[in-house]
């Protein structure tokens, strides 16, 4: 399936782009993700858990990092194992501007399951997918941005502990 | 009134009894002891190269026995095909590699990669988890005309492309060409017949067993043919002969064709057996079920039908594309040829008839016969355009279709059959009669009332099935004879076990067969059991599919007690001090004709088994024959369809509101079994038309593996009892088989499908919709609605 959405974060470019490759970071903002391990550089070896309707499973797998243009833009590429459960891989191509208030990311995702999760789940899989993204990505702002007021992008609950830690990102590196 | 025994009795099913109170004997009810479990690794992907499978860690885990990869299999030989198609260019058809275990290539999801035998089926599980694959994905191959274009990714490296073979068959192209170059109306349909999943209730199961005492095998299958199983896997897979190799079919919970096949678990746990030296189970799961038992249909067609200035139809001409899955499965090429090709003149005398079918490899599970087999895809779009003809030139579907029927029998082809015997104004006169078309009007006023379109959709169907001639069949492709054999065992007291070689997975052989022999015994039923599915008890038997039972193994049956006849009046003749040409039998009476002398049958059966006084210088003692019995012809039933649905416009939801069948099966020796074989057959090809549907993504992923996405008909799916009018009062009795029938299993299959469409079509341009010409099975609300919507 095929997914595309940008949003605005309250930081600049540089800030979005040196989060985007801490692997810390990463584990924060990927669902269901109890272990990152790796560099940008090397591709980082993730473990997930998630739910897909009626399959529950353990992901393990790697994400890899390239057309990597420091501050602009870069691809993400992963690929989970989940075992008896089938495999789930995909990409997204993410593009940074500079906007008034910090900076637009803008990312077009691919992504496609196979074997059980596409038996048991293929009704549901393309809404579970958009939930995924948008928590990815909503836990990713508040870990660049920190805590809101309004609190009107609060990630979901399940984002592993994201809520309790957002923005520590952005105090360590401002 | 109605008979209570014998032939034309309404018995009620004496198997249901165990049946319907938990005491049937199912494969999975099958524990040797010390078996040990097989959990099978399967493909996740449609389409990948092998690069390594490392079991090592999984041979460490707790309870493995042994783990098997396709390498095991090196010298093996793979699944066979058991019938060989000849392209239009005289070319044998490409028969790619079928192995036990996956070698090289993974080819669609499901395929099993590695075999994990181990003391429980849980450490099985486990212990395949940590099986580490190296599997490199490539592109996959779903649609079959982009598998068909140059350059496509293949699906067997080793063949030039994934055209299975190319055929045609029935009227030359001159001929056929002259035909639609001549005609006043050409109408032309392109269409889809849908994949689908035979589900029967049990999964399939295979328990193998080695006895190292005297080198035998033993195989517990789920299977309709038991001594097919044997022949394929003894003598093409694993090089076993027969007498070291019995195959046992106990209770086996459906079947719909898809048990037919002689499939890689079934060689897997026989072989496994011997080299672990321990009994081997498997038993599917449902969801293995969806990915590993062979699908069926699949077909995309394009029909043209040329009419002359009168509506007589003067020439059909088809071109399909036939799905293979990414293996041949055992019968999956006589299908959409021999099983299809065959019936394309359908019941109307069109003198040129042209059927072209290419056959295609794929990413996917195997597609094979399921009830019907190629018979109700050539209905399907036959009726359909015959159905769109009579819209497009503003006649009575019903008149139009009259106006064609063949009339006069024995009746020649174009497309290679000869239908003995048949009557097709008498079951379409039954249909009207039944379906109340003068009543239609009110009923469609009542609908639209309610805000729902009222349609009518009707149809013929025939079928060519009593499968078959061997000598024909052996000249079309086939590797087997398709004869079948009976042994009448009659015990010393009289009663009598018959081993027949059909077998029966719900058909009702146990109280039908008994009826036979009954009536030509003059016997009780209750003195006559048969016995079936277990190679090492029944003397030969090619099984059960295409609607043959009774006609072809039942014929054996007759023939056998014929012999039986024979003999006991002999033995009777001497007990009377008559010739045996003077013995009359008749309610288990020997009589000596024209007097009061007689002795009872089981007088005669005792004397057989001890004979004191005997005619020992001319008669063997015992009483037991065996007949094998190969048809002379096909059978051919055929009947009228009719349906009504209401479709509601907003939502596109459709309901059946009635349905009839006029069937004419020739003589029926149980009434009440025809019938809910016609339901049952019905019920099926209701689904197909409005539910069921095999889908794969473009990656050859499959998306309906479960009943949360496969949608099997369900009782409120079918109508209530009294809308649903199935009718075999017709009968022309199978003019060349002993007892004069025709079959009944598929019938109901063949014709259902087009009847709904053609009834949904109907009603949807009584509401105006006069641009919707066709919608694909399932025919869903989503589909009728954006049909009507332009969508």
């Amino acid at each position: 399936m095929h997914m595309t959405d940008s949003r605005t974060i309250a930081a600049s470019p540089e800030e979005v782009w040196a989060a985007i490759l801490d692997p810390e970071v990463l584990k924060q903002c990927v669902p269901g993700c109890t272990e990152m391990s790796g560099s940008a550089e090397d591709g980082f070896e993730a473990t997930v858990v998630q739910k897909v309707g009626p399959v529950k499973a353990t992901f393990k797998g790697t994400v890899t990092l390239s057309d990597m243009v420091p501050g602009q833009s870069l691809t993400l590429s992963g690929e989970g194992k989940g075992g008896a459960a089938g495999f789930a891989k995909g990409g997204a191509d993410v593009k940074l501007t500079a906007v008034e208030g910090g900076t637009e990311l803008h990312y077009d995702v691919e992504a496609k399951v196979g074997g059980k999760l596409a038996q048991l789940g293929s009704r549901i899989i393309d809404g579970f997918a958009k939930k995924m993204a948008d928590q990815f990505f909503s836990n990713f702002q508040s870990a660049v941005e920190g805590p809101q007021d309004g609190g009107d992008d609060t990630p979901e609950a399940d984002g592993e502990g994201g809520e309790k830690k957002k923005g520590w990102f952005k105090k360590l590196v401002s | 009134m109605p008979k209570d025994h014998g032939i034309g009795a309404s018995q009620k099913r004496r198997e249901d009894v165990r049946f319907l109170t938990g005491a049937g004997n199912y494969t999975d009810d099958i524990n040797v002891h010390g078996q040990a479990y097989v959990h099978f690794l399967r493909s996740d992907m449609a389409h990948g190269k092998i690069n390594n499978i490392d079991t090592s860690a999984a041979e460490g885990m707790p309870g493995v026995v042994r783990i098997f990869t396709g390498k095991d299999f090196e010298g093996v030989g793979g699944l066979p095909c058991g019938w060989q198609v000849t392209d239009k260019h005289g070319e044998p058809m490409k028969e790619p590699a079928h192995p036990v275990l996956a070698q090289g290539k993974v080819r669609h999801v499901g395929d099993p990669i590695a075999a994990v035998v181990a003391d429980s089926l849980e450490q099985a599980r486990t212990a395949a988890e940590a099986i580490v694959l190296d599997i490199e994905e490539l592109p996959a191959v779903v649609d079959m005309a982009k598998a068909l274009e140059a350059g496509s990714t293949k699906v067997h490296d080793d063949l030039a492309d994934n055209l299975c073979y190319d055929w045609q068959f029935g009227t030359d192209t001159e001929t056929t060409d002259a035909a639609f170059k001549n005609a006043a109306h050409v109408t032309t349909l392109e269409l889809v017949n849908n994949r689908l999943v035979a589900n029967p209730m049990e999964p399939r199961v295979a328990v193998g067993d080695y006895s190292r005492a005297n080198d035998e095998h033993t195989l517990y299958t789920t299977s309709q043919n038991p001594h097919v199983i044997r022949l394929l896997m003894g003598a093409f897979v694993l090089g076993i002969p027969e007498h070291k190799l019995r195959v046992v079919a106990p209770d086996v919970g459906g079947g719909f064709g898809t048990k037919i096949f002689h499939y890689a678990e079934e060689a897997f746990c026989t072989f496994a057996a011997k080299a672990c030296n321990r009994p081997v189970k498997w038993t599917s799961t449902r969801s293995e079920a969806f990915m590993s038992d062979a699908h069926g249909r699949d077909h995309v067609t394009k029909i043209e039908l040329a009419l002359d200035k009168d509506n007589n139809f003067i020439g059909v001409r088809t071109d399909t594309m036939a799905n293979m899955g990414a293996y041949l499965s055992t019968f999956s090429s006589s299908v959409p040829t021999w099983l299809h090709g065959t019936l394309m003149a359908g019941n109307y005398k069109t003198p040129a008839v042209q059927v072209n079918v290419k056959a295609v490899f794929t990413n996917t599970v195997p597609v094979d016969a399921y009830r019907g087999a190629g018979r109700p895809e050539a209905t399907f779009q036959l009726e359909r355009v015959i159905d769109k003809a009579a819209r497009e030139l503003g006649v009575d579907p019903v008149q139009l279709r009259r106006q064609n029927f063949i009339t006069s029998f024995p009746y020649e082809t174009p497309v290679a059959v000869a239908y003995d015997t048949g009557d097709y104004h008498a079951t379409m006169d039954k249909m009207e009669e039944l379906m109340d078309i003068p009543g239609f009007a009110a009923r469609r006023a009542e609908s639209e009332k309610n805000g729902k379109l009222r349609g009518m959709g009707i149809n013929c169907f025939i079928e060519a099935c009593g499968i078959a001639p061997s000598n024909l069949v052996g000249q079309l492709g086939a590797r087997a004879g398709l004869y079948d054999a009976a042994t009448v065992r009659v015990n010393a007291t009289g009663s009598i076990s018959v081993m027949v070689g059909a077998h029966s997975h719900g058909q009702g052989h146990e109280t039908v067969f008994p009826q036979v022999v009954a009536e030509m015994l003059g016997i009780d039923e209750s003195m006559v059991d048969i016995v079936h599915g277990d190679t090492s008890k029944i003397p030969f038997g090619m099984g059960t599919y295409g609607s043959r039972s009774l006609a072809v193994c039942g014929s054996a049956m007759v023939r056998a007690t014929e012999k039986i006849i024979n003999k006991a009046k002999k033995i009777a003749g001497h007990l009377l001090e008559a010739s045996d040409s003077d013995i009359e039998l008749k309610d288990g009476q020997f009589t000596v004709a024209g007097t009061d002398k007689s002795v009872a049958w089981g007088d005669v059966t005792l004397a057989a088994y001890v004979p004191h006084n005997y005619p020992l210088e001319d008669i063997e003692p015992g009483l037991e024959e065996t007949a094998f019995y190969d048809p002379a012809n096909f059978t051919y039933p055929a009947g009228a369809y009719a349906c009504e649905v209401e479709v509601d416009p907003d939502t596109g939801k459709v309901t059946i509101e009635k349905f009839v069948s006029a069937d004419d099966f020739g003589n029926v020796v149980n009434p009440m079994i025809v019938e809910g074989q016609v339901h049952g057959g019905i019920a099926q090809g209701i689904g197909q038309a409005l539910l069921e549907n095999c889908a794969y993504d473009e990656n050859g992923q499959l998306l309906s593996a479960s009943y949360m996405d496969y949608a099997m008909p369900r009782a409120d799916d079918i109508p209530h009892m009294a809308s649903y009018v199935v009718d075999h009062s017709c009968q022309t009795p199978c003019t060349h088989n002993p007892l004069g029938v025709k079959g009944c299993g598929e019938a109901g299959a063949i014709g259902s499908p087009p009847t709904v469409v053609n009834a949904v079509i109907d009603a949807l341009h009584s509401g105006g919709h006069t641009h919707v010409n066709h919608i694909d099975m399932p025919v869903s609300p989503s589909r009728v609605w954006a049909a009507i919507n332009g969508q």
